[in-house]
């Protein structure tokens, strides 16, 4: 009986079974089902119109997506605007000056093609709900571009930028593009992080194209036939809002991997990687899992940054800018690979791969040097940003960072960082005219700082935490790297390192007695055998 | 015709030899991981110090109930008795070839001054490096266990302390095991467990 059922339902299952793959197969021909999501946006008649401009396709996700705006406004990626709620410092791109091409304010038109918005400016209405950029994040084309000069939005119609310059700007059909929207793709979020500070790589050193695709060997979560992870993998998005901040780094998760529902571990930061790990991530050699109190994962799981062929920007000299080659353009200078190692529009360069990273105890605190601080070229260099941390403070892990140094100019008379005007079609930027005067005053003027009117350079540093590109594990470092005298971890404070560490004083009095006990049984043996002769 | 006991059992023996391997080992590899210098690389030292810390434990099982079993543990019974009489001998007898103070026999086999040496090992270096070790190998579980303010320096330092202490006993032992009737007839009789005497 038993039996015989088990049969018939078999049989239902077969025959189930077949009419799916028949079935599927006549849609197939036509058009994949799409699995991930369920809706077509290609098929929604809101998307099929000719767009006219980036706010006409925002407009037309609205009329479905009622709250997306309302929610982009309330994010940094909007604001670029955030309290630092440990130092009340004010931070986000339209606070801090770098040391990279030092500072969006009064730069937006070349800025803001990293802004997810349309038309950033210092009078941007930050509430317009057609100003937020849709695309910029959820097309998958990889068609959608921002250029440089245009405030964030993209070109549609063939336009002569520079003015007057003969070079044109290709216009993009945005219906296509607006249609092919999905959930972000590790190429949305690359636009901008991977090609922050001008170009492929510069700023950060754990981030440039070769996360497109890169192989396990460069990092073991986002390799496409690994792991496959996007970034959204990790920085799980809710609302919009986007989970870890180099603003507002984790310093230390000393939480269990993460549980979804677990009342305490609502608003975790699900970047970390203990959120996934926890405390104990070392199966087969515990011993390992010993580092965890004091050790950042990334410090021993990112052996070197830069690890794609993608070389990032180590040192920027903007102080020795300004030179021209022959026929009066400003110079460039390249290295052996085509990586320009000197520009006339920004001063000298230094770029390095496979970078080993400096360490510091870091608790997640980002200190930042500010427009209003007051800074003094004797102190040089001068932090730009600097993460706090110590030994002792219960907060803090030894972590690796990118230090980047550069010198750029200042106010030597009221000593503070200077905002310059560098990107624009006007006769005051910097990369037009090559004139620090008129760059710094325009630069101060829209910025609605005090200037001095005199320029001077400072040498800068400024920290980034590396915690991209982690390796496989037989890839991590060796015990040696830091357990060693004069290993990577040389440096740090506060922490007894086998290997590295010793008391002098015991190991003085140790040998001491060991070579005692040694010479003392040597000359006894030796008095033995000279007295028994004698004997 | 020498007196010949048999003084060393066959368990005996092999707990000494191979507890001797067991404590050279690790020295060697205590003081790679120490930064003394470089032989198996940090990573194996530490692996290696860490199974042979195991084996030693577990050999130590079995020499405990051996010792309580047999009544061996007698042997250990500290005692001050003709105490400077042997270290007379040592400073000043066996240069003259005078005959050791103290003969060993089945009941007695050590002689006074090795009992106290024995005791010093028993009371203070190997607690010292047993307990240091320990929570070497348990540092992620201090917490848990309340020791909060416990700090690895000072475990290490202890264990260090230990370590030479061990290494200098070591180097007296090697050095008194030759001063028998012949030089090599203590190690003759840890091999073979047969004691002349002479």
């Amino acid at each position: 009986m038993g039996l015989v059922s088990l049969r018939r339902s078999a049989g239902c299952v077969l025959a189930g079974l077949l009419y799916l793959l028949v079935g599927t197969g006549a849609i197939a021909d036509v058009k994949p089902l799409k699995l991930d999501t369920t809706a077509d946006h290609s098929k929604f008649k809101e998307l099929q119109q000719e767009f006219q401009s980036g706010s006409e396709v925002t407009k037309a996700c609205l009329s479905c997506h009622t709250e997306a705006s309302k929610q982009i406004h309330q994010t940094l990626h909007w604001k670029w605007d955030i309290t630092n709620p440990a130092t009340g410092q004010e931070l986000g791109k339209r606070n801090v000056i770098n040391n990279f091409c030092t500072s969006a304010p009064s730069n937006h038109k070349a800025c803001a093609s990293c802004h997810i918005g349309y038309g950033m400016s210092e009078t941007f209405d930050f509430t317009a709900q057609e100003n937020v950029d849709c695309l910029v994040c959820h097309e998958t084309t990889g068609r959608y571009k921002k250029p440089g000069g245009f405030a964030g939005n993209p070109v549609v119609k063939d336009t002569e930028f520079p003015p007057k310059s003969g070079k044109i700007i290709k216009g993009i059909d945005l219906a296509p593009i607006a249609q092919s929207v999905a959930k972000t793709r590790r190429q949305n979020c690359g636009t901008c992080h991977f090609y922050g500070g001008g170009g492929d790589g510069v700023k950060h050193g754990d981030l440039d194209s070769s996360l497109d695709n890169p192989d396990k060997e460069l990092d073991v979560h986002m390799a496409k036939n690994g792991l496959n992870f996007t970034c959204t993998t990790c920085h799980k998005t809710e609302g919009h809002q986007v989970p870890g901040s180099r603003y507002e780094t984790t310093g230390m998760d000393n939480h269990a991997a993460l549980m979804r529902g677990k009342p305490d571990d609502k608003g975790r930061n699900t970047a970390t990687c203990q959120s996934c790990h926890g405390q104990e991530p070392h199966k087969q050699q515990a011993k390992l899992n010993d580092h965890t109190d004091k050790v950042a994962c990334q410090t021993c799981h990112i052996p070197e940054f830069a690890r794609g062929d993608v070389p990032t920007k180590m040192h920027w000299d903007w102080s020795t800018a300004g030179k021209r080659d022959k026929n009066g353009k400003p110079l460039v200078v390249r290295d052996d690979e085509g990586y320009e190692t000197y520009l006339g529009i920004k001063g000298d360069f230094k770029w390095e791969t496979n970078v080993k990273p400096n360490y510091i105890w870091l608790n997640g605190v980002n200190k930042y040097t500010l427009a209003n601080d007051k800074i003094d070229k004797s102190q040089q260099p001068i932090y730009i940003n600097k993460y706090e941390g110590s030994p002792t403070d219960g907060k803090s892990l030894i972590w690796p960072i990118k230090t980047f140094t550069g010198k750029q100019p200042f106010d030597p008379e009221n000593k503070t960082l200077v905002v310059t005007h560098l990107a624009g079609a006007d006769d005051t930027a910097y990369w037009t005219n090559l004139d620090w005067d008129k760059a710094v005053a325009a630069g101060m003027k829209t910025a609605g700082r005090p200037f001095s009117g005199k320029i001077d350079f400072i040498e800068t540093i400024s920290q980034w935490p590396i915690t991209h590109m982690v390796a496989p594990k037989d890839k991590a470092l060796a015990c040696n790297e830091c357990h060693s005298k004069s290993g990577r971890l040389a440096e740090i404070k506060g922490v007894y390192i086998p290997g590295r560490d010793a008391n002098d004083l015991v190991d003085t009095f140790g040998w001491g007695i060991a070579f005692f006990a040694f010479a003392g049984s040597l000359g006894h043996g030796l008095m033995r055998v000279f007295s028994r002769r004698k004997h | 015709m020498a007196e010949r006991i048999y003084i060393f059992k066959r368990f005996e023996r092999f707990w000494h030899w191979s507890q001797a391997a067991l404590i050279m080992f690790m020295m060697l590899t205590g003081f790679e991981i120490h930064g003394t210098y470089s032989l198996f690389g940090f990573a194996a030292a530490v692996s290696y110090h860490g199974i042979a810390a195991w084996t030693l434990i577990g050999l130590w099982i079995f020499a405990v109930f051996w010792h309580l079993t047999t009544g061996e543990w007698r042997h250990y019974i500290p005692t001050t008795e003709k105490v400077l009489l042997i270290a007379q001998y040592y400073s000043s007898g066996i240069f003259k070839n005078e005959p050791h103070p103290f003969k060993p026999t089945l009941q007695s086999k050590h002689n006074p001054l090795q009992r106290l040496t024995y005791l010093g090992i028993l009371v203070f270096v190997s607690p010292l490096i047993w307990i240091t070790g320990f929570l070497y190998l348990f540092y992620n579980d201090w917490t848990a266990w309340g020791l909060t303010d416990l700090q690895l320096d000072w475990v290490a330092t202890g264990h260090t302390i230990g370590a030479f202490l061990m290494l200098a006993f070591l180097v007296s032992h090697l050095y008194l095991a030759t001063t028998g009737h012949t030089p090599t007839a203590h190690i003759k009789a840890m091999i073979t467990g047969w004691e002349e005497a002479d």
